[in-house]
């Protein structure tokens, strides 16, 4: 970890319609660090995240990915700050229609530079082999169980190696074995490829594993910020809530 | 009060769709082409309904002449079957009925086949990867739909013609070679412009629609079943307004 941040957001306001979601929300993601950001369904978690990759509009404040202002970017620029910026979606979002080795390349034959001369081939197979799904990469969406997707979602996602991974509930869905598997390899990955993240999650176990500080979302703005231990021991009810 | 709702919300919808149509002539023009998915749309829009048209084609020729054949016999006019059965199918019912058929195949598949990819965020998923959905999905799909129907309903009027030319074969002993002279005899080379030239704006429809439908689905799985329901009404219906329009433009010039 250094102290430069890769995310810079403050004071960040966002609303739809008449319901104000973001109220003024501040916070720092550093090189090589994950922070989890907690809050209760509907408190603007996944919202935070879209607005960081661009996908939602912010009404004011400053958010800046990577040393650039999101809401200043144009869309070429835009799209050019993604190669460095990976989503891991709730729902994994893999493509139905294509193969798992057709979701991996998809990314690739978009931005053929990421390859650097290297075999596109080579590098489906080592992002697989890297989540454990070597064998997979003919299969279907519709024929993998939901935590081999949330696996594939996750090589789809650093097969661009990127700077930031982005995960947006990586554990929904899954039972509490598989969950623990996810998270540790959330952290594999962030080793492998010295990724930081923001991991937006309700499971408490992979907070504690993945998370190296932690935020609490709530009424809109960062609640509360320290590490796992130190949150969970607080008095403060709207965290101690997030713990009992 | 829910009337002028209902009218505002007609209205704003037009909009929105001339806007999405308007998109997509602009967003055609400009590069990256994915030239890849919509050779593989083509593909799919082409070869998934050859099967369905070239039935409902084939279908279409055998009753139209049982139907018709009766009353031309009585007349003693039995000889005018072919060019009248040739050019009332290339003219009008080949174009419109295959259109039809393609807006409840194609038009329902792409529209329940884009809100699904909505409703699982495969196109957010899309955008993130740095490529834009509306090119990737959107203007390959219409752009396959603008191809491909005018394919399909040639193959369609042909198939239908086969039709006829077996009834007239099998009950009133008209050769093939007989039949077809006859309605190349009388159908013109004019009276394929304006068959295919609306073949252009009914594939424009029935993609437009679909895609439009599609993008903005909303209200989870159960809007699947919505949009591809609404997509195939929607498209459905732009098929006859614009079908009574070009017939009443192809009439002005018929006049000339």
């Amino acid at each position: 970890m250094n102290d430069q941040p890769v995310i810079e957001i403050e004071n960040l306001w966002k609303s739809f319609g008449t319901n104000q979601v973001l109220k003024g929300f501040t916070m720092n993601l550093f090189t090589g660090e994950n922070v989890v950001v907690m809050g209760k369904s509907g408190s603007g978690k996944s919202v935070l995240i879209k607005c960081i990759i661009g996908l939602l509009p912010v009404d004011s404040g400053k958010l800046m990915v990577l040393g650039k202002s999101i809401p200043e970017l144009n869309q070429k620029e835009l799209d050019r700050l993604r190669m460095d910026v990976g989503f891991q979606f709730q729902g994994s979002a893999l493509y139905d229609s294509m193969t798992v080795r057709e979701n991996l390349e998809f990314p690739l034959r978009r931005h053929p530079e990421k390859l650097q001369g290297l075999d596109r081939n080579k590098l489906v197979e080592e992002a697989l082999e890297n989540v454990g799904l070597a064998h997979a990469i003919d299969m279907m969406p519709a024929e993998l169980s939901g935590g081999m997707k949330k696996r594939v979602a996750l090589a789809r996602t650093i097969i661009m190696r990127p700077k930031i991974i982005l995960y947006d509930e990586p554990t929904s869905g899954l039972d509490p074995v598989t969950g623990k598997e996810i998270s540790y390899l959330m952290n594999a990955i962030k080793e492998m490829y010295n990724a930081s993240s923001i991991i937006i999650t309700h499971d408490l176990a992979c907070a504690h594993i993945t998370g190296n500080r932690m935020i609490i979302l709530h009424d809109g703005i960062n609640y509360a910020e320290a590490t796992y231990d130190a949150l969970s021991k607080s008095p403060n009810e709207p965290v101690k809530a997030f713990f009992e | 009060m829910a009337g002028m709702r209902t009218l505002k919300t007609y209205f704003a919808e037009t909009g929105e769709i001339t806007l999405f149509t308007a998109r997509y002539f602009r967003e055609f023009l400009f590069p990256p082409y994915e030239f890849r998915e919509l050779l593989r749309q083509c593909f799919l829009i082409g070869n998934k309904s050859l099967a369905l048209v070239s039935i409902t084609g084939f279908i279409m020729g055998v009753v139209l002449t049982l139907q018709t054949r009766p009353t031309l016999v009585e007349f003693g006019a039995e000889s005018w079957m072919p060019a009248m059965v040739g050019i009332a199918i290339v003219r009008e019912i080949g174009p419109v009925v295959t259109a039809l058929i393609c807006a409840g195949k194609i038009g329902s598949g792409i529209g329940a086949e884009l809100a699904s990819m909505k409703v699982t965020e495969q196109i957010d998923a899309m955008e993130v990867s740095g490529t834009n959905p509306f090119k990737y999905l959107v203007i390959t799909r219409v752009t396959a739909c603008i191809l491909m129907l005018p394919v399909l309903v040639i193959l369609s009027d042909f198939v239908s013609l086969i039709g006829s030319a077996i009834v007239e074969h099998l009950k009133g002993g008209v050769s093939f070679q007989l039949y077809f002279s006859n309605v190349f005899e009388y159908l013109k080379f004019g009276d394929l412009i304006p068959s295919v030239s609306k073949l252009f704006f009914f594939g424009l429809a029935i993609g437009i629609i679909g895609c439009y439908k599609g993008f903005t689905s909303k209200k989870g799985t159960e809007g699947v079943g919505r949009t591809a329901n609404s997509a195939v009404v929607i498209s459905s219906m732009l098929v006859f307004v614009l079908d009574f329009i070009a017939v009443l433009i192809t009439d002005i010039f018929y006049e000339l």
